[in-house]
């Protein structure tokens, strides 16, 4: 895959305004996503990591540099970059349906159409039976399935997720991304997936990048030798603890300067 | 029964709990016993309960009090849908847009503070003493808290939610439309049942000068004459009528919002 990539940040930085001076949240940053590929960025806290992503969104300006996506310049958000957020950002007064179907109807597609798509997805994401459930009835997991779905179903250029399990416990955290890592098989979607967390980074992504802390910087660009389709078994591979070992060297350095000033 | 009955925010048994806000009337109602019956106050100052009971029912029965009523009720929703009309749009634009925010907040947060019976006489100086002044003095009494308050509700939307609607592909009309009014929906509904149940405490002051009928008046009059009875009477109608509207309110709200319970419809 040599054509010209899905994403290009090109010389990306933030420099936040406070009242004690200038704080650079993120150094100037390159790097590419090619189309279809699932990347990582894992940083420690603080990094500057979901900036890199809001950028991207464009809910953002970035203080240097742009954003091109499919070598279009971007400006301000829209629908080719759907995005899912930590934080629960379902709908409340909305069915899981029309959660689904909102960036649609906002669209204007038929109806008819629409309950095909929100189908489709409801299938995929493992809901089937919920359309009709309102946000507040599902769990945690659920929330950020049809959260999924709902950009998803938009058909944006590329999805955005900025540590979408990050408040799921251990267990349901796990089955989610088996659940996303066969979502994107069946979807093929570009996917810049933001996280702390070392063994997830590695499980789902082709890519990963490894930021520093403040300022914010790529330390490191890892390809992730393991195969495709994976499972959870993949996670005590040889390969899969090796590149575990290597990441989490690399986080604690960053990590322990965020915490030493 | 009696478990967790001063243990700090535990739940206790139904029956204890609405048996105490009954017990609450109760003991209210047996100090006004006491005091009358017992002789302890003049009954020119303080009626004994039958008496009040016995003037209630000849004031319906002879009609008087739901003309009275009728024209309170009437002052009191016109005065509050104007204040609803234009508080609303406002405070949701205040809440939305910085703009409007920095244009409409140090003014109206400084007019609130003005005390609305205090403008009476200008009121009538500018309007008369007809329905538009009593109209006027419920708008002002109310109109103000009830803009910041729904300004309030309306930041308090989760900015993840606006951010979220963006990236699906919303303009700026369709998040106002689609995601700011149904979000901030509930809250909407909760200010104005708090604040319709102020407009009835302004009803009072609104006919306290150059009416000629209505419940405060009424209320007057009897307090000229010397009809302490009438007062009481007057004062739990409106009560009571407050009470209603409150009911009703929470039943639209119940009605409205099922998504915000986790049994559902």
């Amino acid at each position: 895959m040599t054509t010209t990539p899905k994403l290009v940040i090109d010389n990306v930085g933030k420099v936040f305004s406070t009242k004690s001076g200038k704080v650079v949240a993120l150094d100037q940053t390159s790097f590419t996503v090619q189309e279809g590929e699932f990347v990582t960025i894992l940083g420690p806290s603080g990094c500057g990591k979901s900036t890199i992503l809001r950028v991207v969104a464009g809910l953002e300006e970035p203080t240097t540099g742009n954003v091109y996506l499919d070598g279009k310049e971007i400006h301000g958000p829209g629908p080719d970059r759907g995005m899912v957020f930590q934080s629960y950002t379902l709908y409340p007064w909305l069915t899981v349906k029309d959660n689904i179907t909102f960036g649609l109807d906002l669209k204007g597609v038929p109806k008819k159409q629409q309950d095909e798509i929100a189908g489709h997805y409801l299938d995929l994401i493992g809901l089937s039976g919920f359309e009709k459930h309102y946000p507040i009835q599902l769990s945690g997991g659920m929330k950020q399935r049809v959260a999924i779905a709902r950009a998803l179903a938009n058909e944006p250029e590329i999805l955005l997720m900025d540590e979408p399990f990050g408040a799921l416990d251990a267990q349901t955290r796990a089955i989610m991304q088996e659940i996303l890592l066969k979502v994107w098989e069946e979807s093929k979607k570009t996917i810049l997936f933001i996280t702390h967390d070392v063994e997830e980074s590695i499980f789902l992504g082709d890519s990963i990048y490894v930021m520093t802390a403040r300022p914010g910087r790529l330390k490191k660009n890892i390809q992730v030798p393991l195969p495709r389709p994976r499972d959870y078994q993949n996670k005590s591979s040889e390969e899969f603890l090796a590149l575990k070992l290597e990441l989490l060297e690399l986080i604690r350095e960053e990590s322990l300067k965020a915490v030493k000033p | 029964m009696w478990k967790n009955v001063f243990t700090p925010k535990k739940e206790i048994a139904k029956p204890l709990y609405s048996g105490a806000g009954i017990a609450t009337f109760l003991l209210l109602l047996l100090v006004w016993s006491v005091l009358t019956y017992g002789g302890f106050v003049n009954a020119l100052f303080l009626p004994a309960p039958d008496k009040i009971v016995s003037t209630a029912v000849s004031m319906f029965q002879s009609g008087e009090i739901l003309g009275d009523i009728g024209i309170s009720f009437s002052r009191v929703l016109s005065g509050f849908v104007l204040a609803a009309l234009v508080g609303v749009p406002l405070g949701m634009l205040m809440g939305t847009l910085r703009i409007m925010e920095g244009a409409f907040e140090p003014i109206i947060g400084f007019i609130r503070y003005m005390p609305a019976s205090a403008f009476i006489p200008l009121f009538i100086l500018w309007i008369g003493l007809g329905e538009g002044e009593k109209m006027a003095v419920i708008f002002f009494g109310t109109f103000f808290q009830l803009t910041l308050m729904v300004m309030d509700v309306t930041k308090n939307v989760q900015n993840e939610l606006i951010e979220v609607s963006y990236t699906l592909g919303a303009k700026k009309l369709q998040l106002f439309r689609r995601v700011i009014l149904p979000a901030s929906m509930p809250g909407i509904v909760d200010t104005l049942r708090i604040t319709f149940g102020w407009a009835w405490t302004y009803l009072v002051v609104a006919e306290l000068v150059g009416a000629s009928e209505g419940l405060g008046y009424m209320i007057m009059q009897a307090s000229r004459f010397l009809k302490p009875d009438k007062i009481i009477v007057g004062i739990l109608i409106i009560g009571i009528m407050g009470l209603i509207m409150d009911i009703i309110f929470k039943m639209i709200y119940r009605a409205s919002f099922s998504w915000m319970r986790k049994e559902g419809s």
